[in-house]
């Protein structure tokens, strides 16, 4: 398993977490709708329910903090690019296969299709987006524009968000190393051999 | 007249360079918009309800739920009560809503009462005596005979059967643009048309093509040395684009209609779409700034998009997306067809090939599909072949990256490396021994053998079958051939100077990831004497002077041809504004370096910007095209050649098969950008190990319906999964003379035959069929071991 696999569960969070979804499957007493949210009681204890209907949501999005209003259901792969047109992440599976949504969560590389909007709210998220400094491109997507690691480029940036999560742990990536942490993404062009080049080139300079 | 034709090696400061891909930095920033990513404000959502079965009459839909769900705006019904579905994901309501949760709630509220009928969704190997007369032929049926047949056979088997087509004034022009003989079209022409009637399906799924026979096989095999039978094929695959199919579609009034459909083929959309929604081709604009895949599964506008266009007008004239779901795409999106055989092959001892006999099977899906050309490339002096098409149930064929070629290269050079194990020849040495009958490439494959050969370290470390193993692990080398045909498809393009120095270009063409837009760019930038950043580019919209669909890797000889003849005719014009301030004959001027200057006399130059204000107020513009005989040379070309040898390591214990090594050797004329061209290669032999180890169409018997219609088990090959790969275009004397030729599809050929060749020399048998995967791995061991 890659290191970096955004597959891996995110329990935590200030939406509806797994543990409370499973003690939701054992509701014992309904109570009053507030905005949208209702508190039950589920094994002895008060818990919150969203929706269904749209409720409030806080997202902070590369350093800026949107209010929308969103069915809890939503995936923050929606909100991103049906609601704040934030389209560089991809909707290719969305249903956490492939890795073309890839974004920044708390620094960590998740796949935004597979995480509710609703859980991220208070959660810092970066989109590859935020990578470039002004018109200038980041070191890992200029690696990319080096080593023609884009061909449709509808994975690419998944794939340079990813690079990027994976270079910033392993700042000196052995070449099974690359193999290993960017294993959760696919391309069907087959750009892969330029982004295990571009990923060398990073290493080189030590970036 | 101008001199058109493409720079001598010695002057290009462009052309043949590795430059990089100029829409790279917008794709690695997330800010390249594809027709998936198109939002505006008001958008609704499409969504499609597909038919559950693989075969059912339809017989009563009730859509009054979710007309009347708050946020649904359009309900469409697309196939009416009464009509035969033929495939599990069939398209049978569309409707648009606010959101997409409402959109998918909608759906699931649409009551539809089917009546299952029996349906077929294999492609194994028909029963013996079956398949009926040869039925009427399809487009595809079309192609894949002039591959087999003289031109006028074709037609008049074409005058005999009848077509499945209607043949429409664009149907036709399609077909002669891709060069189809005058006598075949003739003959589509005339020919009765018989849709492929529900009927048809039921009463006969196997359908026989006629018997193909050249020389005296029989006689062959009787007197032949050496012969080799087996099995062999390729399954059906999808196209499994990223971005899935799919538009956006919007009335600005009532009479004109917008879209955004993901399509290898912008110029041709408004003409597909003007018949189903009665509107002038002329008032529907498609436009695309990026497409994410193609591969041959983008040229139609589809049953989708025209539903898109039809809630959109029902809602209003709003905006309405339609992107299909990954499952559907996977399903019903596009597939490759599949092929087996049954194989003998003989030869004299020496190698020398004599004689091939096969019988041959394989599914298109609904409209069957035909013969992949084999023997593939070599054209063995006797030969016996029969086909039967499958027409079943598992959803339509598309033109899938060098069709029918992958599967008859597996076919045919797994034929041969398993003659010349028999022979104990060196596959290399059988190979080499044949060229002669691989027709104009022949002496190209010669010499791109010997520089592949060297690339691998053939010589060092080819052993005979199962002779390479230490434990569990197997090693194995194997190889394979290829052509395609490339030519140029037909292309406009404007190329306009302005006075104060800028210069823009438009097609209506589209780049697939291909690297188009920055050729197109390199050969403006050569011939101007301009940098690429000095011009800007548009391509992907109908406003734009029509270019072909980008498939048959037509595309960079089309879009090369005709900007050069724009470039090279706005250049003359320049010159004959320029001249007298240069106090020169225009046809002693050359544009050099951002400069106007007098070719004898440098010293005599005006800025490229001073050039241009010579133009007075009204800009320059220039139409050039492809093909244009009245202003030659022709500038691209026909025919290439390539080889390709694969290094494996199988475990025979797991079964499993890694790709080691690969050796890629591919001309294709005259390279524009050597960087997007190497590209090509590394994706195409990426796409080859996705093929030959992971991928295939899995369709349940019982229910009809695929079975790995997502990315988990549609395996695709990871960053993982890349070998060792090396790239050897083929440049210079002997090549670049040629002319620009396509590279899309050839060196996506051959890298399945050469894996399989590959691990039938590791493990000593063969595996049958693609995908090589650790059962089939594990069987053709066992079942060797029964022998
Ligand atoms: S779209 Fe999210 S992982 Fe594929
Ligand atoms: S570049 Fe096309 S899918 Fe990766």
């Amino acid at each position: 398993m890659p290191e970096n696999d955004p597959k891996q569960p995110h329990d935590e969070g200030s939406g509806v977490s797994r543990r409370e979804f499973l003690k939701i499957s054992s509701i014992s007493v309904a109570a009053v709708p507030i905005m949208g949210t209702h508190v039950v009681e589920a094994a002895g204890e008060p818990v919150k329910v969203y929706g269904p209907g749209k409720v409030p949501v806080e997202l902070t999005i590369n350093g800026k903090k949107h209010a929308l209003q969103l069915e809890p259901r939503v995936t923050l792969l929606d909100a991103l690019r049906d609601h704040l047109e934030i389209t560089g992440a991809k909707r290719v599976c969305d249903r956490g296969e492939c890795g073309a949504c890839t974004v920044l969560m708390d620094g960590k590389a998740v796949y935004a299709c597979a995480v509710l909007a609703i859980e991220t709210q208070g959660r810092p998220i970066t989109t590859v987006e935020s990578l470039m400094q002004g018109e200038l491109l980041h070191p890992v997507q200029q690696a990319f524009v080096d080593n023609d690691a884009s061909q449709c480029g509808f994975c690419t940036p998944g794939f340079v968000v990813a690079a990027k999560a994976f270079l910033d742990k392993h700042p000196q990536p052995t070449a099974e190393d690359i193999r290993r942490g960017l294993s959760g993404n696919f391309c069907r062009c087959g750009t892969y051999h330029g982004i295990q080049q571009a990923i060398a080139q990073m290493a080189q300079k030590g970036v | 007249m101008p001199d058109y034709s493409w720079p001598a090696a010695e002057q290009r400061t462009l052309i043949g360079k590795r430059v990089s891909r100029v829409d790279a930095p917008l794709k690695v920033s997330g800010r390249a918009k594809y027709s998936y990513d198109y939002t505006r404000p008001g958008m609704l959502f499409g969504k499609i309800l597909r038919s559950p079965y693989a075969k059912a009459r339809i017989v009563s839909i009730d859509t009054s739920a979710a007309e009347k769900m708050p946020g649904v705006k359009a309900v469409e019904i697309i196939q009416k009560p009464g009509t035969t579905v033929q495939w599990a994901g069939d398209e049978i309501v569309g409707v648009a809503a606010v959101d997409e949760p409402t959109a998918e709630d909608a759906i699931r509220v649409i009551k539809v009462q089917y009546q299952q009928l029996p349906h077929l969704v294999s492609d194994a190997e028909p029963p013996a005596g079956v398949g009926g007369v040869p039925g009427p032929m399809s487009e595809d049926d079309i192609w894949d005979a002039t591959d087999l047949m003289s031109p006028p056979q074709v037609a008049s088997q074409v005058s005999q059967l009848g077509v499945t087509f209607k043949a429409s004034p664009d149907v036709i022009d399609e077909f002669k643009k891709f060069g189809l003989p005058a006598e075949i079209v003739e003959a589509i022409q005339k020919a009765a048309y018989h849709p492929l009637a529900e009927s048809s399906h039921s009463a006969s799924w196997y359908q026989k093509a006629s018997a193909l026979h050249q020389g005296d096989p029989d006689k062959a095999f009787a007197g032949a040395e050496a012969v080799s039978e087996g099995l062999y094929g390729a399954p059906v695959i999808t196209h499994c684009c990223l971005e899935t199919h799919g538009s956006t579609a919007e009335w600005p009034d009532k009479d004109h209609l917008l879209v955004h459909l993901s399509t290898q083929n912008v110029s041709g959309i408004p003409g597909q779409m003007a018949e189903p929604l009665g509107l002038p081709a002329a008032n529907i604009r498609q436009q695309q700034d990026h497409i994410g895949g193609g591969f041959g599964s983008k040229f139609a506008a589809d049953r989708w998009d025209i539903t898109a266009a039809r809630l959109s007008k029902k809602a209003g004239g709003k905006p309405v997306r339609m992107m299909l779901e990954r499952d559907s795409e996977l399903q019903v999106a596009g597939a490759r067809p599949s092929a087996y055989a049954r194989v003998k092959v003989a030869a004299k001892t020496d190698g020398t090939l004599t004689a091939w006999h096969s019988e041959s099977w394989g599914t298109g899906g609904p409209g069957g599909g035909g013969m992949p050309p084999i023997p593939y490339l070599f054209n063995i002096p006797n030969q016996h072949k029969e086909h039967t098409a499958i027409r079943n149930n598992i959803g339509p064929a598309r033109a899938w990256r060098a069709p029918n070629h992958p599967q008859a290269a597996a076919i045919t050079m797994c034929a041969l490396d398993d003659l010349a194990a028999k022979l104990n020849l060196d596959p290399l040495e059988l190979f080499r021994k044949n060229l002669g009958i691989t027709g104009p490439r022949a002496e190209n494959y010669r010499e791109e053998f010997a520089i592949a050969a060297d690339l691998m370290g053939w010589k060092d470390k080819w052993r005979g079958r199962g002779q390479d193993r230490s434990g569990s692990v197997a090693r194995g080398l194997g190889l394979s051939i290829h052509t395609w045909g490339g030519r140029g498809h037909s292309s406009d393009c404007d190329l306009t100077l302005h006075p104060d120095g800028s210069v823009d270009i438009k097609l209506g063409s589209q780049d697939l990831g291909t690297g188009t837009r920055t050729c197109i760019l390199m050969v403006a930038a050569e011939t101007l004497g301009l940098p690429i950043e000095a011009i800007s580019l548009y391509i992907g919209d109908t406003m734009y002077p029509p270019s072909g669909g980008s498939g048959g890797s037509t595309t960079i000889g089309g879009v090369s041809s005709s900007t050069r003849r724009a470039a090279v005719d706005a250049r003359e014009g320049l010159f004959t504004k320029v001249a007298p301030a240069l106090n020169a004959q225009p046809a002693d001027l050359e544009c050099v370096n951002g400069t106007v200057r007098v070719k004898s006399d440098p010293s005599r130059s005006l800025s490229w910007k001073q050039a241009c204000s010579k133009l007075g107020a009204v800009p320059l513009t220039a139409r050039g095209k492809n093909p244009d005989k009245s202003k030659p040379p022709d500038l691209t070309n026909s025919g290439v050649g390539g080889v390709q040898m694969a290094e494996v390591e199988v475990d025979t214990d797991t079964g499993v098969a890694k790709v080691k090594k690969i050796v890629a050797v591919q001309d294709c004329g005259l390279i524009i950008d050597l960087k997007t061209a190497e590209s090509q290669c590394y994706g195409a032999l990426i796409m080859g190990i996705t093929y030959a180890l992971y991928e295939e169409k899995i369709m349940d018997q019982l229910t009809g319906r695929m079975l790995n219609p997502n990315m988990q088990f549609y395996r695709l090959a990871g960053i993982s999964d890349i070998p060792e790969l090396v790239v050897h275009m083929m440049t210079g004397k002997g090549y670049d003379e040629r002319g620009v030729i396509g590279l899309g599809e050839p060196p996506v050929i051959s890298p399945g035959a050469a894996i399989s060749n590959a691990v039938a020399n590791a493990i000593g048998v063969r595996v049958p069929f693609l995908p090589l995967t650790p059962d089939r791995v594990l069987k053709a061991l066992a079942d060797h071991n029964l022998d």
